[in-house]
């Protein structure tokens, strides 16, 4: 009896039994929106659309090799990086612990640069010509308003230099109202300002806000303070195209990254710079973290080839006594003084950094510069803790859902409705096997289109069994109605399935990331359900009919 | 058991009946559309998925009140809150103006609840900051995906059935999808991608119910004597045969879906509720809209189908004889 669908058995079984090694094998991945983790949409900055699309493919190619190895370095477990569309990367981590710290990884631009740190006599002279340059950019009356706060600001306070150089009985300024900078040892500059103060106070927008800073082995001046209330005055200047205009030649002005406390005050030191690196960081060879033995504060020692070390010898040895400044992605990290000609070894010191963070530069350092700054379009992260919920509840209302619907079924149609489920159940196993087999994730809106292709499934099933009623109702026999019923659902259930396996093909072309998440399941589901209900439920039926004679009523 | 069977309902006699019922929830949507655009510039009620923005999802340890969050966030320039779920939980969403980076607006509004309640006292459970041009693109991809869909499964039904019955599907979809989205827009309910998911889960359901539908006419009309047959007749009878199936589908998708919407959780929550609301359109409108559709279609330029152009021709040559 059995051998007339014994092929049929052992199609559904061998499809089954895929589906389960696959399911057991590879497992169900957990999306991040159950598990918890991070997803970023990440694309190369050009605010101002410089880049052709050609350059834009290019360098966003480049960048996804680099954020691999940078990932990889992290060490998080089986992450998702991958390009979307042309010049945009998705990267997906499940996981962690610390969304801040691999976000920074990701999104650092870690370009390293050496450059020559020059005494500020190389601006001296173009001090004057900056603040000109800053009045006829913005005109006096803006300036006076930035400026008002200035005085504000400063009068009554020490300034930096009587905290670290005057006598402590000495430190109330007379007429000084603008310039904190201003006693007997301060720059040429300020000689330069001071003539013109006699006709305008708030005519050194700029130089006004300088204070004079370190110095290095030769006790050359070599930097400036700024108060930090008013890094955002001098940002505003120095963007000014007139500003550039007005610098010497070869010369750069670039921020240190800390701030510095100081009687009470916060600066940030603005450094004068060769504007030219000597040595970049693409002639590392090697980045490590460590602590100096000195102070045991973390730092980054790197390794340079040959060509780097080269180089490297070459302008330590004539700059002994004078500071070299480690510039990362626009800001000087550490400015140390050169004692001794340094050749491929050396190291960048984090000051007050955590140890994690020396390590995480040594890491970006060792993978490379991204080939230009990235920018952050989408970001999603989901907290293990909402995670769990979710599983949770959607596990629970999933099974409350399936219960409702073995319900219903056997209820109306009884052992064809137990049949049906058991079909359904079969479905369910291919659907979960399906999604391991494609690697895909299941997310929370791929539960839901999971429960709504289980709507689907049984409405097939709904449809052959109404079809078979009403060829019972036409007296035909049993065996009949049974083929003849699903004949006639046929078609409707090719049509109905197709046109919604369209919608959902659409929805996974256009889609991304949930209502991807969603196509997928739903098509993987729409496939499932043609195969449950045309083969399996066929098949469950034959068998059901097997067990009887022909004139034997059928429940359905 | 055996619902609905030999069911003799007059659907198609209702057809104006359903007609007005269609036109006045259409029309409460587009005063929903209009009140949107007065009150708040944009017709629908856009999550930061379509407006690029931030979302911060805030769960304290304790309870805490909307009044004393905003006061955390700013007072009367808080960005707006909702409660989610429980007692405790709140998402906060906050706008980022253009060329303002996201990663600053979101750290700002965890420091200001920080600074408010400490920084042990709550948990950032959840954090979605998109940028407008993402947001942007979103939208323009959800009117491409639903009409290119429109366009394919009026390729693929002019294919399998006739050309008119394609285009009695597509309005009858395009049917629910507005009245769909004037119900959002009336009750204002966000529109984030999960509920761009929904429509178009919405759009693939009312298909499908439509179909059933159609399929039995195709049949009924290709069975001995169904050309002959009067098409309202004809087309009434096919909904009364169907309709067993229909409500014990409904009924079940219905029931999954509430199931879904009582235990599923509050972050599908307003996925699900777009659901169900689309289920009862897709329902309705494949009884009361696509069918009508198909008659009115066939009244006023008649029937595509060559053999029936065959067969009258022959009648009248009957005639002539």
């Amino acid at each position: 009896m059995l051998k007339s669908f014994r092929g049929r058995i052992i199609v559904i079984l061998a499809v089954l039994g895929v589906a389960s090694y696959y399911l057991a094998t590879r497992g169900l991945k957990q999306g991040l929106d159950l598990q918890g983790g991070m997803h970023l949409v990440l694309e190369i900055d050009d605010p101002d659309g410089n880049l052709t699309s050609e350059r834009r493919e290019a360098l966003t190619d480049q960048a996804l090799k680099i954020l691999r190895m940078r990932i990889d370095a992290f060490g998080v477990e089986e992450p998702l990086i991958q390009k979307s569309g042309s010049d945009r990367i998705i990267v997906e981590l499940a996981g962690l612990d610390d969304e801040q710290r691999a976000k920074d990884i990701i999104n650092r631009q870690a370009y390293l640069e050496w450059k020559l740190v020059l005494p500020t006599t190389e601006v001296e002279s173009a001090l004057a010509r900056l603040d000109r340059a800053v009045v006829a950019a913005l005109g006096e009356d803006s300036i006076r308003k930035l400026g008002a706060e200035t005085e504000v600001a400063e009068s009554g306070q020490p300034s930096i230099e009587d905290l670290l150089f005057a006598d402590p009985g000495d430190t109330v300024q007379a007429e000084d109202s603008a310039a904190p900078a201003e006693d007997e040892g301060s720059a040429a500059a300020e000689g330069v300002a001071e003539s013109e103060e006699e006709e305008e106070v708030n005519m050194r927008p700029f130089t006004g806000l300088l204070n004079r800073g370190d110095t290095d082995g030769k006790q050359r001046q070599v930097s400036y303070y700024v108060d930090a209330a008013q890094v955002e005055n001098a940002l505003t200047f120095m963007a000014l195209p007139e500003f550039q205009r007005a610098m010497p030649r070869d010369v750069s002005l670039q921020w240190g990254v800390d701030s510095l406390s100081l009687g009470g005050r916060f600066y940030r030191e603005l450094y004068v710079l060769e504007e030219d690196a000597f040595l970049t960081g693409d002639q590392l060879q090697d980045a490590t973290a460590g602590r100096d033995q000195q102070f045991n504060q973390p730092q980054v020692l790197f390794e340079l080839n040959r060509r780097g070390g080269r180089a490297f010898q070459q302008v330590t040895r004539d700059a002994i006594e004078e500071r070299i400044a480690i510039v990362l992605d626009g800001e000087v990290v550490s400015a140390p003084v050169v004692r001794d000609e340094i050749r491929s070894r050396g190291s960048i010191d984090l000051g007050r950094a955590q140890m994690s963070e020396a390590n995480d530069l040594a890491l970006v350092l060792r993978a490379g510069a991204l080939p230009a700054p990235l920018r952050i379009m989408e970001e999603r992260t989901v907290g293990p803790s909402l995670g769990q919920d979710s599983i949770d509840q959607g596990r629970i209302a999933g099974i409350a859902g399936l219960v409702l619907v073995v319900g219903i079924m056997i209820l109306y149609y009884r052992a064809a409705g137990a049949l049906a489920i058991l079909a359904l159940a079969i479905y369910l196993l291919l659907v979960l096997g399906g999604l391991a087999t494609l690697n895909a994730t299941l997310t929370l809106p791929g539960i839901a289109g999971l429960i709504l292709s289980i709507g689907m499934a049984v409405d097939a099933n709904v449809l052959i069994f109404e079809r078979i009623r009403e060829e019972l109702e036409a007296r035909r026999a049993p065996r009949t109605a049974v083929e003849e019923g699903f004949g006639n659902a046929f078609s409707a259930i090719v049509d109905a399935n197709i046109t919604t396996l369209i919608t959902g093909l659409i929805l996974f072309q256009f889609g991304t990331g949930p209502v991807r998440g969603f196509a997928v399941t739903l098509c993987i589901g729409i496939v499932a359900s043609f195969f449950s209900a045309l083969y399996v439920t066929r098949t469950l039926f034959l068998m059901y009919l097997s067990g009887k004679r022909g004139s034997d009523p059928i429940s359905v | 058991m055996w619902l609905f069977h030999k069911s003799k309902y007059e659907f198609i006699a209702l057809r104006r009946k359903a007609y007005v019922v269609s036109a006045v929830v259409l029309a409460l949507g587009v005063a929903g559309v209009a009140l949107n655009l007065v009150r708040t510039g944009t017709w629908q009620n856009y999550g930061v998925d379509f407006t690029g923005g931030v979302l911060v999802q805030v769960r304290f340890d304790a309870e805490t009140s909307d009044s004393e969050l905003r006061q955390a966030l700013g007072g009367v320039d808080a960005p707006p809150i909702t409660r989610f779920g429980g007692e405790d939980e709140f998402v906060v969403r906050a706008p980022v103006g253009e060329g303002s980076d996201l990663d600053e607006v979101a750290a700002g509004v965890a420091a200001r609840i920080a600074a408010a309640y400490g920084d042990a006292a709550f948990e950032i459970v959840r954090r979605e900051s998109v940028g407008k041009k993402i947001g942007d693109e979103l939208e323009s991809q959800a009117v491409m995906a639903v009409l290119l869909s429109f366009l394919l499964t009026l390729l693929y039904i002019a294919v399998r059935f006739e050309v008119r019955f394609g285009v009695a599907a597509i309005i009858a979809t395009a049917h629910d999808v507005l009245v769909t989205l004037g119900m959002l827009a009336l009750f204002r309910v966000e529109i984030s991608l999960p509920t761009v998911a929904a429509i178009l889960t919405i759009l693939g359901y009312s298909l499908n119910d439509t179909i059933v539908v159609f399929d039995r006419i195709r049949e009924n009309l290709n069975s001995r004597g169904g050309r002959r047959e009067d098409p309202y007749r004809l087309v009434n009878r096919s909904i009364n045969e169907t309709l067993p199936r229909t409500v014990l589908t409904s009924g079940t998708t219905l029931a999954v879906l509430l199931s879904l919407l009582v235990l599923g959780g509050a972050v599908i929550r307003p996925f699900t509720m777009v659901l169900i609301l689309g289920v009862l359109i897709g329902t309705y409108s494949s009884i009361f809209i696509a069918s009508p559709a198909l008659l009115e279609i066939q009244k006023r330029y008649g029937t595509a189908d060559p053999r029936e152009k065959e067969r009258k021709r022959a009648a009248r040559r009957a005639a002539a004889v």
